[in-house]
């Protein structure tokens, strides 16, 4: 085992690089190709091959029993200009991603630093802390609605104790609603705030003792040295926030379904690609659904790539120079 | 002139001590400052669960009435939901398709994940990336054309499409695996060869069991995804009662007659409590497991 650390730290293999060219094996093609076959089988049958199929079916109609239409270009047009629940959805979704991602990322970097602040007890803390992203989505949610209910939850009892004379009602009010899911979110905020933790115990403590002896504020020191070294942690929380949020649905769809959400605050792209295809049978109209979801995420994925030379620093150099 | 230096001393002494004392106090300050904010965020982080417990303990009555703490505690709560609706039938399923599930992803992950990590081969690199770019795919883009082959398999309702396509690799426990696998030096595997080892064995005799803690990880990230998973169900299985899982089942629970909120929130608390125990048991390799690859499963 001692051996093991001493090669895996020798300069010339760093972690996550590929192994440097050694004197030629044969290579066991067989082998190989038998150990990539689950993949290989899982890549055409579930990957390409829907891709490809779903690419085609966007331009058709098509109900799952008859055989798919060919309708051109019509599923796009009555999306942008006829269908007023995906703009509804796409204007929820986009205000949450908004809203939670930016919430999101500061308060796993917040409940982190908590985290390395004391000398003892903090995995005691980060196990509380990580134990809520672990509990099923369906039942966070039920429990959420529930004891955020105004008439019989006691989350409201509690606030109008400590002096919040007219709580919100939550879940039950369209101007509210979203922000419960936010809660929802941000109470299960475990994985993403293990990240960040990972990325703050890196920073070199060197760099805070050498500013605390030139006399830095702790904010100073949190300005100049924490924040720009956890650019690519924020960075890639961001990209993959994007990503999540567009495929948003369990915990929206559970809640909606709980208080009856008619005034479809809580209806995200996700849920009306769902409803498209499983409840409208609306198969080709959803593929076209599906195709914009992923030219969405792309888009938004390239325009924070782009700008990530201006704000994301890496110690050893960018790794999508 | 002596007895001046050791006055001198004697103040400068007093000095570090006034010095040392209140550093002492400054950090115990800190201290008591650092736990009052983490023990006030606990206490927000474990609320809800709390609530969940307090009310799954209540009588019908009382948990329409706002209160904090069951009077009286009615522990009946958590037989009566097993005979109110098929909770017994509902967790069985559930932790089939799990197993199953688990199952299917180890056995098939470890083999590409080896090979894209042990061995040097043209094209590596290519499928590499083929497979870090599936894990960005949304899967709402092939979740129809899917949907559409099991249902001319004629497999809808069943539990095979929830368990299937886990025997066809997970792209991120291929990825997880690969980055542990990349860290066992390459010495072993030499000597190995030279030994006259075949690569099969090579995989299962050293590296699988050189890699117990991430094979660890993928199970369990692979365990709780199916534990948790409700849109997987949503599609396959809602259509017969008898394939319910926990998400299904607790979802509809509202609707079911004769299901009332406490027993909504005793059957929640059910539905959690497996996950929770499983956490507290093996939290060091999840921790592991979500900062070698920054997601979880």
């Amino acid at each position: 085992m001692s051996q093991a650390r001493v090669v895996a730290s020798s300069p010339f293999k760093k972690k996550g690089e590929l192994a440097p060219p050694r004197k030629k094996l044969k290579t066991p093609w067989l082998f190989i190709l038998g150990c990539m076959s689950p993949w290989l089988f899982g890549i055409i049958f579930f990957t390409a091959y829907p891709m490809v199929s779903s690419f085609y079916q966007s331009f058709t109609k098509f109900n799952l029993i008859e055989s798919p239409k060919w309708v051109g270009l019509e599923n796009f047009h009555r999306m942008f200009f006829e269908d007023s629940d995906f703009w509804q959805a796409l204007k929820n979704t986009v205000w949450i991603s908004a809203i939670s991602i930016p919430l999101r990322i500061a308060f796993a970097m917040f409940t982190a630093w908590v985290l390395t602040k004391p000398k003892r007890g903090s995995s005691f803390y980060r196990t509380i802390f990580f134990l809520p992203s672990m509990v099923p989505a369906v039942a966070a949610t039920m429990a959420f609605t529930y004891i955020f209910n105004p008439a019989y939850g006691p989350i409201n009892r509690m606030l109008e104790a400590i002096g919040i004379k007219e709580p919100p009602f939550w879940f039950l009010d369209p101007k509210w609603s979203k922000w419960g899911l936010i809660l929802l979110g941000l109470w299960g905020i475990g994985d993403t705030m293990i990240i960040f933790l990972a990325g703050l115990l890196d920073v070199p403590t060197s760099l805070y003792e050498a500013a605390s002896l030139e006399g830095a504020t702790s904010w100073q020191s949190f300005r100049y040295i924490t924040l720009p070294l956890m650019t690519p942690v924020i960075f890639f929380s961001t990209v993959t926030g994007v990503i999540g949020s567009f495929q948003y649905f369990t915990q929206a769809y559970v809640a909606s379904g709980q208080v009856h959400d008619y005034s479809h605050s809580m209806y995200f792209y996700a849920t009306h690609i769902y409803f498209s295809a499983f409840r409208a049978y609306e198969m080709g109209y959803a593929s076209a659904l599906a195709w914009v979801l992923l030219v969405i995420t792309l888009l938004c994925t390239l325009v924070i790539l782009k700008t990530q030379k201006r704000w994301v620093h890496y110690p050893n150099g960018s790794l999508f120079k | 002139m002596s007895t001046m230096s050791i006055e001198k001393r004697e103040q400068i002494e007093a000095h570090s001590r006034e010095a040392r004392r209140k550093k002492k106090w400054n950090n115990f300050l800190h201290m008591v400052g650092n736990h009052s904010l983490l023990i006030t965020l606990s206490v927000i982080f474990i609320m809800p669960l709390y609530l969940v417990i307090v009310l799954s303990l209540m009588s019908k009555g009382q948990a329409e009435t706002r209160s904090l703490w069951p009077h009286p505690f009615i522990w009946h709560n958590y037989v009566e939901v097993f005979t109110a609706v098929p909770f017994l039938k509902w967790t069985l399923n559930t932790l089939f398709v799990s197993v199953m599930g688990t199952i299917g992803t180890v056995v098939s992950s470890v083999p590409p994940a080896y090979v894209l990590s042990r061995l040097q081969w043209k094209g590596r690199h290519t499928t590499f990336l083929v497979l870090l770019s599936t894990m960005m795919l949304p899967g709402q883009v092939t979740m129809i054309p899917v949907y559409i082959i099991f249902s001319r398999l004629h497999w809808i309702p069943s539990f095979l499409p929830l368990i299937v396509p886990s025997f066809f690799s997970s792209a991120f426990s291929i990825f997880l695996l690969r980055q542990f696998f990349t860290s066992i030096p390459d010495e072993i595997s030499d000597a190995a060869r030279i030994d006259g080892c075949s690569e099969f064995k090579l995989m299962m005799r050293i590296v699988v069991p050189l890699a117990k803690p991430a094979i660890a990880a993928i199970a369990l990230f692979a365990f709780l995804g199916s534990w948790n998973d409700f849109f997987g169900p949503l599609l396959y299985i809602v259509e017969n009662q008898d394939l319910w899982t926990l998400g299904i089942g607790l979802n509809a629970f509202q609707g079911i007659h004769h299901v009332d909120k406490n027993m909504m929130m005793t059957a929640s608390a059910l539905f959690m409590a497996p996950v929770i125990i499983i956490f507290f048991f093996s939290q060091k390799v999840f921790i592991e497991g979500v900062t070698l690859t920054g997601v979880k499963g």
